[in-house]
């Protein structure tokens, strides 16, 4: 007897699926409420590699939903202690972690080792990310996505172009600040429960051929009553064009751009922005003592060398604005911030104090 | 005709399903939604007719199930 041995009795399944389990790896995409659920099933089930990338570390408004982590977690890493934890549980099965966020830089040299990619992001930009870098490395994807009660679960480029992506039910991307995501309006933990789970169940379909999976198709559920509802994906013409088809062409996107996150802007908006000052903040990026200082406007100092650790200053707002002497180290700053927070509105302020003061 | 709504637009439009009167195609339709629900123009959306995505303006037969799908992006 081995630990499969409820599996591989089930009529239908068998040790042949259990074997192509083993044989496959699968790549986490965020180990947040989606993730968790999805790794935990998928190890137990005996998928033989299992990756997971996530840049965040535990807090504590998490730990409602991302069930692999306890108090013991907070301010940790998630893709290392994920990795740990399931290494901890299952020592017959290779658990990888990558503890850094997803960029266009990284994306195609993480998923070429692996078979399947599970996207439990949580934000537009990396959605479009991920859905186009698949496009490229020839990778099926199973999505899954949430919003307060519901939920979404598709298989994207199951059989390469001719299969439905992400940008064919979605050719022109929703603002990010048109959809708020989970850390703004509230989930109850059994949705992504739910819905990790129902994506952990389709990599194990679609990889054994068990049942019928989602290939191609859209299901929504709703927690409140239970309704779902299945939609035949079908492709569409407006998407094609845009899709970029090689690893330069993915280079040059700029996804927080395209998803209405542009990366600069000017002090009249900034300023009016700012006057919301619960969800907006606006940062010095010199060294401290550089001068000329604004004296009648608020604002955070924090240098340039400084940002990578300044995560928890900046985690609450919404609209991060960046200034400089002259708007170069401020956009520069906001390249480096948008890696950590994909979901944001974070913005150079073009010209920088010096236009600010003598325009 | 049906329509059926989810996410932020269920949210705008108040239900989830409602009886409508038949629209000849899917921009009259849209059009029509906008006008009733004016927050709708900001939203992205993609369109089913009887459980089949759409793309680009489709007519809608008669008494057809119409969904209006928003992106969700939550995680």
């Amino acid at each position: 007897m081995d630990r499969f041995e409820r599996q591989y009795i089930l009529p239908g399944f068998g040790p042949v699926s259990q074997q192509k389990l083993r044989e496959t790896s699968v790549l986490i995409i965020g180990a947040g409420g989606l993730g968790c659920p999805a790794l935990l099933y998928l190890s137990a089930a005996g998928i033989g590699k299992i990756g997971v990338i996530d840049g965040d570390v535990v807090s504590l408004s998490n730990l409602n939903r991302q069930v692999l982590f306890g108090k013991e977690d907070l301010g940790k890493n998630k893709a290392e202690s994920a990795a740990e934890i399931i290494q901890k549980k299952y020592d017959d099965i290779q658990a990888e972690a990558f503890p850094h966020f997803l960029t266009k830089e990284n994306i195609l040299d993480i998923i070429k080792n692996y078979d399947l990619i599970l996207d439990g992001s949580d934000n537009f930009p990396t959605r479009y990310l991920v859905n186009d870098a698949c496009l490229i490395a020839g990778k099926p994807l199973v999505f899954g996505a949430i919003y307060q009660h519901e939920g979404q679960v598709a298989i994207f480029n199951a059989k390469g172009r001719h299969s439905i992506n992400y940008r064919d039910l979605y050719p022109i991307p929703p603002s990010a600040r048109e959809v708020p995501n989970c850390n703004e309006t509230g989930v109850l933990g059994v949705l992504p429960g739910i819905i990790g789970t129902w994506m952990a169940g389709e990599c194990i379909k679609y990889l054994t051929g068990y049942g019928d999976s989602l290939e191609d198709k859209l299901l929504f559920y709703d927690l409140l009553n239970h309704n779902s509802y299945q939609i035949q994906l079908t492709k569409n013409p407006d998407s094609e064009q845009n899709i970029p088809k090689t690893h330069s062409e993915l280079q040059a996107m700029d996804y927080q751009d395209f998803c209405g996150l542009s990366a600069q802007t000017d002090w009249e908006a900034a300023l009016s922005l700012l006057k919301n000052a619960n969800q907006s903040v606006l940062v010095d990026v010199r060294e401290i003592g550089e001068q000329p200082e604004l004296d009648d406007v608020e604002y955070l100092q924090i240098p340039l060398a400084d940002l990578p650790n300044s995560r928890n200053q900046l985690a609450s707002f919404q609209n991060i604005f960046l200034f400089c002497q002259s708007g170069s180290r401020s956009l520069k700053a906001a390249d480096m911030l948008k890696s950590q927070f994909p979901d944001k509105n974070i913005q150079s302020v073009e010209g920088g104090i010096l236009r600010y003061l003598f325009d | 005709m049906k329509l059926l709504a989810f996410g932020k637009i269920a949210e705008i439009i108040g239900k989830q399903e409602i009886e409508i009167e038949n629209f000849p195609n899917t921009d009259i339709l849209v059009g029509y939604l906008q006008q009733q629900y004016p927050a709708l123009k900001d939203l992205k959306f993609s369109i089913a007719i009887d459980k089949k995505q759409v793309s680009g303006n489709v007519s809608i037969t008669t008494d057809a199930e119409v969904a209006l799908l928003p992106p969700f992006s939550g995680g």
